[in-house]
């Protein structure tokens, strides 16, 4: 069987591009962490790989607002790329940083637009904040919904979050009717018994708690959770997980791996 | 010899000595008379004033912060003790006591020790884990966020320019500041507000360190009014670095490149301005200005160089700049530099300037001619700027050239071996230390004697810093600085365990790091603050579950002016402690660092730091599933303190929220503490332990208080059952005075651990543990309450586990 490639999309900033790796690597795929200058010099070679990640960090240091300065090198060198690829159908995950990124872009929420449309802003704490929550995968949503990223998942799940720029603000009534119509609203944060958080289980303050949006048709998946900070039991803080080896994060690779 | 308009001579010839100083001093050079004599002198010979650049690359070269010139210089020391005076002269007070015990223990898996940017012990049989801790307390007086985040890229390069760079897996940080809640008009003229350096600092140190996507993932701050106008911000990181990549040695005829951030008129000076006492005029402009973003792109580039074997060495540009960079890996060969080949970020600089800048972000590398085109392809592949500013030599000179003049020429000899050592002397009298009065309290005033230490500044809960640093990135964090038994509740861990599964594949193997650090105890007794850090660093990793026959330290002393008699004196004594601690506990020192001349000046009168020693702890652990953390895990199981309860409460907690002067400082019994502290890992190693907790500021109280409410959990605590050093008549000579139940539970005696063990594990953990003092104290509870009682005294303490934790969280939560 032939392994599944995944591109490990890199620039000056990226810093969770190794633990992505090997998270995919953990569910049996080949990955190569490239530099964006590279692809802009062989844009085609993107059509080389079955899932495309796009890593957290700082890219380009934040300057302007996260996300924002590679989002438009982005659009301005790889666009025609980029979009094509994601019309494919193959997988496309945003984490963190890589989350502004697709929204930034415009992949999130919707590919075909290809166009701002909601944004991730500054928490309503005003500072960076690192720590766990808990992110509710409705059952319904996970049934319904056509991401290919979250099958599996309980439906209350934990994951690491680390950011200063992670409350998500859809745009406005009409995009947020809809990405809760079309089920692309796949994970909120919650308390462990799935009702709403305050602060600072809601770490952000995102409209309606959401943590993490896919597209209409499900390839692309875009979060402020860290999911490839709990692929084993052992990063967790209180050392649980879906096996005695393995984290709740790891499924969500698995997944994308599974589905190419 | 040539000058141009941007290159003056420096007339000293014919200077007398007071014009010397007056030199030394105009020009913040912080060089001696003596030393300005011996430079009079070199350049008596050569028959030639020096041109401006010359001076100041001695001034660098020589300074204390890049030559250590009090520590490693003649101290002639007089002890009094009831009386009684004893004297004796260090040559090198460095290198006869902490670096001493590191050559006698000798041990096989310390791969580099006090030689390079820092110390490397052995990971496995192919790679090795470096770890340097730095401070940077000047800069962070005057400017907290810029010092504090150029605290921490400077540590950073340390990490990337040791051997031929290793990868950056960590970083830790420890500061001491002022009363955060200081009056205004205490404040004095001149200093920013405690809270103001403390806010900036750790805004630095968090943008700087998530940038780099570095974890934070270890740190410790102690409040101090002493410290208001000298803030201490030590920052720390440790790597990763394959064994053959741990040797460098330039050749002649390799080329200079300067890697990384342009040179700019930021940070002239650093070096120098550390050994000055600060006072209201200190120029802000020898603070220097990073950029991280940078740095992240020359450590992506540089490990991708290293590994292809294109360089043969690397130092990074810290204090001294340039200067100080090529002077060190020039130092057996020689160099030529072309200074007007160094990028600049604005037109303007003199040469003397951009030599000695310390503007950020940049590394020099040795590369043999064939390698430079290839490797100034990988830096530029990734936006890295990366020039070539001149060659090694074979004529073992410092020659500097601007605009085709020659501006600078110099023998290495001279400048790395011609400083010449300063005789000083120092003073410390052997103060009797004395019991306190019996702290007779009844519950209520333990009760809230307990919820006031928690509350505590030195104590509460750190979590404001601690999440606003990303201290999971890399997701190697397995052992977490804040530790709860889910993600509501949270206490503090004792070390942090870093995983290395995305360096090094299929690897059991973790990394431990810790500190350990009490100027409280410092004001009283010196050596016993000294030991007391090292055992706490060592107590801290062995809770989480770390061997202490794998582990090693670095020492960090921040000291007041060593121009006082007393204040070396207690430098002295810390040292001291060091050496017959190290050699006790068979723990190599690998590496460190000291800042002196922590001193304010306002109307003339001097404030000095409260001295402190700052120990950081690096271990290796076999298996990283052997691990333990410090929350209580199940109803029922057992409580247990392991080691001796004695009546020390001088510089406590305890002491100090309650206002009492006297009191015995927590000694170190290193024979007892060793042995307990292996056995500790043996009964981890075969899984018989399910918590363990570091008993230290605050006492049993604390320690157990945190387990309980890290776990939502509560416990019953017999305080009778607890073993005091006089129900031991046995083992223990003389002293028989009980102690009161406040005394035992806020005793801060080192040495201590609480441990949670299931009942089916007694049998088996009583027999690792044979031999040494341990008594089993009580049991966890499922209803939350947390109890200590003595029925001896008539005492009942009981609080509940949520109130506790949120004593302890609310102080600081801005």
């Amino acid at each position: 069987m032939k392994k599944v490639k995944v591109l490990v999309l890199r620039t000056a900033g990226t810093n969770c591009d190794y633990e992505t790796q090997s998270a995919f690597e953990l569910c049996g795929a080949t990955v190569e962490r490239v530099h964006i200058n590279t692809l802009i010099e062989k844009k085609d070679k993107i059509f080389e790989y079955d899932i495309l990640a796009f890593p957290g960090g700082f890219s380009y240091g934040d300057d302007i607002a996260s996300g924002k300065i590679l989002s438009n090198e982005i659009k301005n060198k790889l666009g025609d790329e980029v979009k094509k690829y994601a019309l494919s159908g193959r997988p496309i995950i945003g984490i963190c940083n890589g989350f502004q990124v697709l929204v930034k872009v415009g992949l999130l929420p919707s590919p075909e637009l290809f166009k701002q449309i909601s944004t991730l802003s500054y928490n309503d704490s005003d500072k960076f904040e690192c720590r766990w929550v808990y992110l509710k995968v409705e059952k319904k949503i996970k049934n319904e919904s056509n991401c290919i990223w979250t099958r599996n998942l309980p439906d209350i799940v934990s994951l690491p979050v680390a950011h200063g720029e992670g409350k998500f603000i859809p745009g406005n009534e009409k995009f947020l009717d809809e990405l809760n119509k079309n089920n692309q609203i796949v994970l909120r944060y919650s308390l462990r018994d799935g009702s709403e958080p305050e602060y600072p289980l809601a770490p952000n303050g995102s409209v309606e708690q959401i943590a993490g949006i896919c597209n209409g048709k499900g390839n692309i998946f875009g979060l402020m959770p860290h999911p490839e900070r709990y692929v084993f039991t052992l990063q967790h803080p209180a050392k649980e997980g879906f096996d005695s080896k393995y984290g709740w994060g790891k499924v969500i690779f698995k997944n994308a791996v599974d589905f190419v | 010899m040539k000058c141009t308009s941007k290159c003056k001579t420096i007339r000293i010839l014919s200077l007398c000595d007071e014009q010397l100083i007056r030199l030394s001093r105009k020009n913040v050079l912080s060089l001696s008379l003596e030393e300005m004599k011996v430079i009079q002198s070199y350049f008596k010979k050569l028959k030639r004033d020096p041109t401006d650049i010359e001076i100041e690359t001695i001034a660098q070269t020589w300074s204390e912060h890049c030559k250590h010139k009090t520590l490693t210089g003649i101290i002639e020391y007089t002890e009094e003790e009831s009386g009684k005076k004893t004297k004796k002269t260090y040559n090198n007070l460095l290198k006869e006591t902490v670096f001493k015990a590191s050559v006698e223990l000798n041990k096989p898996w310390c791969l580099s020790v006090f030689k390079d940017n820092a110390g490397i012990i052995e990971f496995d049989s192919e790679n090795g884990v470096a770890f340097k801790v730095e401070t940077h307390n000047h800069p962070s007086a005057l400017e907290p966020y810029g010092g504090s985040a150029t605290g921490i890229g400077g540590v950073i390069r340390d990490i990337l320019g040791v051997g031929l760079g290793a990868k950056p897996l960590a970083n830790t940080d420890v500061f001491c500041f002022g009363d955060p809640d200081m009056e205004v008009s205490k404040v004095p003229e001149g200093v920013h507000h405690p809270k103001r350096i403390m806010r900036g600092v750790v805004s630095g140190v968090r943008d700087y360190g998530n940038r780099m996507g570095i974890p934070t993932v270890n740190g410790a701050i102690c409040f101090d009014d002493g410290y208001m106008s000298n803030p201490l911000v030590y920052c720390g990181t440790m790597g990763i670095i394959p064994k053959n990549k741990i040797d460098k040695k330039v050749e002649s005829g390799d080329l200079v490149l300067v890697v990384g951030g342009k040179t700019g008129r930021d940070g002239i000076h650093g070096a120098t301005f550390s050994s000055i006492q600060l006072d209201k005029e200190s120029d802000v402009s020898a603070v220097q200005i990073g950029n991280p973003i940078i740095e992240k792109k020359v450590l992506d580039t540089m490990l991708k160089a290293r590994d292809l074997n294109l360089y043969r060495a690397v130092t990074d540009c810290g204090a001294g700049g340039l200067s100080s960079a090529i002077g060190e890996l020039g130092e057996k060969t020689g160099a030529v530099v072309y200074l007007d080949k160094v990028p600049l970020k604005y037109d303007g600089l003199c040469p003397w300037e951009i030599w000695i800048s310390e503007a950020q972000e940049r590394m020099v590398f040795a590369v043999p001619p064939k390698n430079i085109d290839k490797v100034i392809e990988i830096f530029e592949e990734e936006d890295v700027e990366a020039v070539c500013i001149g060659e090694f030599t074979d004529d073992k000179k410092l020659t500097l050239v601007y605009d085709n003049d020659v501006i600078a020429s110099m023998d290495m000899e001279f400048l790395h071996n011609g400083v010449p050592k300063p005789t000083r002397r120092a003073f410390y009298k052997v103060k009797k230390e004395k019991v306190q009065k019996p702290v007779k309290m009844n519950s209520f005033e333990i009760s809230n004697s307990l919820i006031s230490l928690l509350a505590d500044l030195n104590v509460c809960s750190k979590e404001w810093i601690v999440r606003q640093y990303d201290h999971e990135v890399q997701g190697q964090t397995v052992i977490k600085p804040l530790q709860g038994c889910n993600i509501e509740v949270s206490g503090p861990g004792d070390a942090a365990v870093i995983f290395p599964y995305t360096v090094i594949k299929d690897t059991k193997k973790c990394i431990v790091l810790s500190n350990g650090l009490n100027p409280q105890y410092g004001k009283k007794n010196p050596y016993k603050m000294a030991a007391s850090a090292i055992e706490e660093s060592l107590r801290n990793a062995v809770a989480v579950g770390a061997d202490i026959r794998k582990m090693a330290i670095l020492d960090n002393f921040c000291w007041g002016s060593p121009n006082d008699l007393e204040v070396l004196g207690s430098l002295v004594r810390a040292t001291k402690a060091c050496y017959d601690m190290s050699k006790a506990f068979e723990v190599p020192f690998i590496s460190g660092k000291d800042s002196l001349h922590n001193e304010y000046s306002i109307n003339e009168k001097k404030y000095s730091i409260p001295p402190v020693l700052l120990i950081s702890a690096i271990g290796v652990i076999e298996n990283v599933e052997n691990t333990v953390t410090m929350p209580f895990k199940k109803g029922g199981n057992k409580v247990f303190v392991l080691g001796v309860t004695r009546n020390e409460l001088g510089g406590s907690v305890f002491s100090k929220v309650k206002n009492i002067e006297d009191g015995v400082v927590p000694g170190v019994y290193p024979r007892e503490s060793k042995d307990m502290m292996e056995k500790i890992y043996s009964a981890i190693s075969e899984n018989l332990i399910e918590a363990c907790h570091d008993c230290s500021e605050g006492g049993i109280a604390v320690a157990v208080s945190e387990m309980a409410f890290s776990a939502n959990k509560g416990v019953k605590i017999d305080i009778d059952a607890i073993k005091i050093y006089s129900c031991l008549e046995e083992e223990f000579r003389s002293d028989n005075s009980e102690m009161t139940p406040a005394e035992i539970l806020f005793s801060e005696s080192n040495g201590r651990f609480i441990i949670e063990i299931k009942p089916d594990n007694e049998e088996k953990f009583k027999k690792i543990l044979d031999g040494s003092v341990f008594s089993e104290i009580g049991y966890i509870r499922d209803d939350k309450k947390v109890i200590f009682e003595s029925r001896k005294n008539n005492i009942r303490v009981q609080q509940s586990s949520e109130f506790l934790l949120n004593s302890w969280r609310n102080t600081i939560n801005w």
